[in-house]
């Protein structure tokens, strides 16, 4: 398909949104915002976490009313006309479809059911799909989202359901499409197909936001950006007119000093893998005869797919499952035992890749958070009771240690952001020294600049000899802190590389276990 | 129209949860009147009846104390389990054993003096109560049993064992055939705090623990324990606190509260065991429990509270001829307004005009 020049695809105005303010008590989430979409084009709509674009989407689906300000969309003649406020069904009806980055799909239902649901009247004697199949076969051809639509939803491939949740939306006869972080769950060469089914679908008439925060992305695919930052919008320019240094800078404002990997120089053998398998219940849950080793002082990275049975490795790792064959070793002893609290004995430690369920009790203070895994320790207890002279000691020398900000070590975790929540539990593992410390998803919906304070405790901690397992989607992320990296797909680990030598093609083959199809 | 929101709050009003509370009860009381008003009675003079009958001479106070020694008791075992969000629903059943366990020891198995027998009779019920709760807490940790279901169908089984155990082995034979036990040894019975009234040194008990508990839950690591594992208990396990154990841990401990309430109505107030020993004092603990919060001495007030109802309500229906049933109706009201209460401190209320220029 030849490239289209955006000058000839794109057209009149198709949504605008005017002077959105938005206020939760005293904080304002949406200042004043304006913001077009035209015909054909895509705005990426770039910020960090609590800049305000997910406030402005719920807004635009009629999830939140604005205090004030306006939408207006165009119909299908063209013409703008006003979006009633606080309506989902008006904002569906007016042709804005989205597709969530937490799929919203029956599992067990096929894609085509998942698509039809809810388009056909209920009181029909029998359901004609004949002329759903014909309007979807015509769309397939139309877009490039090719899928197998007839096999339950809990079959597919992340990638897929996308695609289903893609076809879902344009079924429904989207004409703006809402993306929301849609890459954070695709291997490169999805992303790329994602891409190249966007810019197709763009050339036939459709207007596309992507909300973002992956600057790469956003150069790849956009038309024009608009960056959002603590609820206003403060620059709205094409695509061409920037580059990533400056959008960082618009979106967090400041300059970004990203965390650089000095050469090191690793030490003993501190955690080896052999032959270890965990038989869980499904894909998530199993490892396959994984080996893999790591020296003090070094990063491994681990590359991979959501849901390939990194969450297991990362549990084996904390002391939450054991492994069903295989033996795992620690600083050259066998560990036998397998429970958390052992596991932090032998000064493992561990960032849970779930910080808010598995990292914080959200409604004990920051203070007692920082405890939670000293409860034995005498620095802590006297007499079974806590001492609690000490705990706020500790407390306030971690708080500003790790520059945490929040409303102060008597508040509970539950108020902090993420960066902060983050940087609550690396100063509660770092601070115990450990020889081990396996990081899971550790940026995980961070903002750049939380993202960059957790990139310079990794690399402290591996400077300090640490040896570290960095468990990561996000592919920036492993080629700046690591020093090797191997890849896990389906439960199996891939022999690690030398960072330098690794590929960005091969690794993303890997990743997608090199079987699966390429997306056309 | 005027639409209604709800907006949360982005940290809890900490001075309105404890007015929220106490309002909660004064409401209850105000909707109260239109079921006394529909019922022909005078609103003013029922109020006043129950003051009085709760707190209108010392023999009435007595009443209301010796009402809430138990409450306290079975109050603070709801609150502490359902800390951990340990659902411990079988408070009666824990009462009736401590309560059997209680008469079984104390009644001539051991002849004792005083300072001895007590604390052993008292250790004894509490024993009960816990053993009797470790059950469907293993159940809960190793299978997963619902708690709310096994701790709440228990109960029956608990009666019909103290029954058989009343026409059985325990009954006094001295009794004349009724179905209860022999009676409590003299130097084993708690004695009353003041002469020729009820109350007695059961409620001193019931005070001492609950400060007791109020240091363990808020001081102790067991406490914090139990209050991580309550609040997330996947997070307490990531960090290495034994949830199982604290798990069992707090059950023990709850039974042992509730197997207290029973030994104290048995050995300060019954002086002998009969199958209705309680009115479901297990279940008011767990309407207790709410009420205050889960907090150990919310809990005393909270149960004076409920006692108060009760025993208002018994005298007032005497006076104006309402059914005391009046005081569930009172208690089970309160119980409302602190939910709704609760979502008044965690939540602000707005009110919403449609905006003409939006529409």
């Amino acid at each position: 398909m030849p490239p289209v020049a955006p000058a000839d695809r794109i057209g009149p105005v198709v949504l605008s949104l005017t002077g959105i303010t938005k206020r939760f008590g005293a904080f304002v989430a949406n200042r004043a915002i304006d913001l077009t979409l035209r015909r054909g084009e895509v705005l990426a709509l770039l910020g960090e976490n609590g800049a305000g674009k997910t406030t402005l989407m719920n807004i635009l689906f009629g999830h939140y009313v604005a205090d004030a300000g306006s939408v207006q969309v165009a119909g299908a003649d063209g013409t703008l006309a006003p979006l009633p406020a606080g309506s989902p069904g008006a904002a569906l009806a007016a042709g804005i479809g989205m597709v969530h980055q937490h799929f919203a799909l029956a599992g067990n239902l096929t894609g085509f059911e998942n698509i039809v649901l809810g388009t056909q009247s209920l009181w029909a004697p029998v359901s004609k799909d004949g002329p759903a199949r014909a309007r979807l076969s015509a769309l397939v051809a139309r877009s490039g989202l090719t899928v197998d639509l007839d096999v339950p939803v809990a079959n597919l491939g992340v990638g897929e359901r996308q695609r289903v949740e893609i076809l879902k939306a344009l079924y429904r006869d989207a004409r703006i499409l809402v993306l929301d972080e849609p890459t954070a769950v695709l291997t490169p060469q999805e992303a790329e197909g994602l891409f190249a089914v966007v810019r197709r679908l763009t050339a036939d008439g459709l207007s596309v936001i992507l909300i973002s925060h992956k600057l790469a992305e956003v150069a790849a695919v956009s038309d024009r950006v608009a960056v959002l930052r603590a609820g206003a919008k403060v620059a709205d320019l094409p695509t061409a007119e920037c580059d990533r240094e400056k959008l960082a800078a618009l979106m967090v404002g400041r300059e970004v000093v990203p965390a650089r990997r000095s050469v090191g120089t690793p030490g003993e053998l501190m955690l080896e893998l052999q032959h270890v398998s965990v038989a869980g219940a499904d894909r998530r849950s199993t490892l396959t005869d994984v080996s893999l080793a790591i020296r003090a002082g070094e990063i491994l990275g681990l590359a991979g797919v959501s849901g390939n049975g990194q969450t297991v490795l990362a549990a084996l790792l904390s002391g939450l499952v054991r492994p069903s064959s295989g033996r795992v070793r620690l600083d050259g002893t066998d560990v036998t035992r397998f429970s958390p609290g052992r596991f932090v004995q032998l000064g493992v430690g561990r960032v849970p890749e779930d910080r808010h369920r598995d990292g914080v009790v959200g409604a004990m203070t920051l203070g007692e958070n920082l405890i939670l895994e000293d409860l034995d320790s005498p620095d802590y207890r006297r007499f079974g009771f806590l001492r609690r002279r000490a705990i706020e000691k500790r407390a306030a020398a971690a708080l500003a240690a790790h520059d945490v900000r929040g409303p102060g070590p008597d508040s509970p975790a539950r108020l902090l952001s993420g960066g902060n929540m983050q940087k609550l539990i690396l100063a509660r593992v770092l601070d115990r020294k450990p020889r081990l410390l396996i990081a899971a998803q550790p940026t995980r919906g961070l903002d750049i600049g939380a993202t960059g304070d957790v990139h310079r405790r990794l690399l402290a901690a591996r400077a300090e000899g640490a040896a570290v397992l960095l468990i990561s989607e996000d592919l920036d992320e492993l080629f700046r802190l690591s020093d090797r990296i191997a890849v896990i797909q389906a439960g199996r680990v891939t022999p690690a590389e030398r960072t330098e030598e690794v590929d960005l093609k091969t690794l993303g083959l890997k990743m997608a276990g090199q079987t699966e199809r390429t997306p056309a | 129209m005027i639409g209604l929101r709800l907006e949360p709050r982005p940290t809890p009003a900490p001075g309105l949860a404890l007015a929220a509370r106490i309002g909660a009860g004064i409401a209850a009381l105000v909707l109260a009147a239109i079921p006394i008003a529909l019922a022909g009675a005078p609103v003013g003079k029922a109020f006043a009846l129950m003051a009085e009958g709760a707190f209108g001479s010392l023999f009435a106070t007595s009443e209301t104390l010796a009402r809430a020694t138990p409450l306290i008791l079975t109050g603070l075992a709801a609150a502490v389990a359902f800390r951990a969000k340990l659902w411990n629903i079988g408070g009666e059943g824990q009462l009736y054993a401590g309560a059997l366990a209680a008469v079984a020891v104390g009644s001539g198995l051991l002849d004792l003096p005083g300072p001895a027998l007590i604390p052993i009779v008292m250790a004894a019920g509490m024993i009960a109560g816990a053993v009797l709760m470790l059950v469907p807490t293993l159940l809960k940790t190793r299978f997963g049993a619902d708690e709310v279901v096994t701790t709440l169908l228990l109960n029956f089984v608990v009666l019909l064992v103290v029954q058989m155990m009343l026409e059985g082995p325990l009954k006094d034979p001295y009794g004349m055939g009724w179905p209860q036990s022999a009676p409590i040894l003299d130097q084993a019975v708690l004695p009353k705090l003041m002469p020729r009234m009820r109350v007695h040194t059961g409620l001193v008990i019931a005070l001492v623990v609950a400060v007791g508990i109020a240091l363990v839950m808020a001081r102790s690591v067991f406490g914090f324990q139990v209050r991580a594992v309550g609040e997330n208990a996947s997070a307490a396990r990531f960090a290495g606190i034994g949830v199982t154990a604290t798990f069992i841990k707090v059950g023990l401990l709850s039974g042992a509260l509730a197997g207290l309430a029973g030994v104290s109505e048995v050995a300060g107030l019954k002086g002998y065991l009969t199958s209705d020993l309680s009115p479901g004092f297990g279940y008011s603990g767990i309407v207790v429990a709410m009420l205050a919060g889960l907090n150990p001495l919310g809990v005393v007030v909270a149960a004076i509270f409920v006692a108060a109802v009760f025993v208002g309500a018994d005298s007032m229906s005497r006076g104006v001829g309402i059914s005391s049933y009046i005081a569930d109706l009172i208690v089970a009201t309160s119980l409302l307004c602190v939910l709704v209460g609760g979502l008044v401190t965690t939540y602000r209320i707005r009110f919403t005009r449609p905006d003409p220029a939006r529409s």
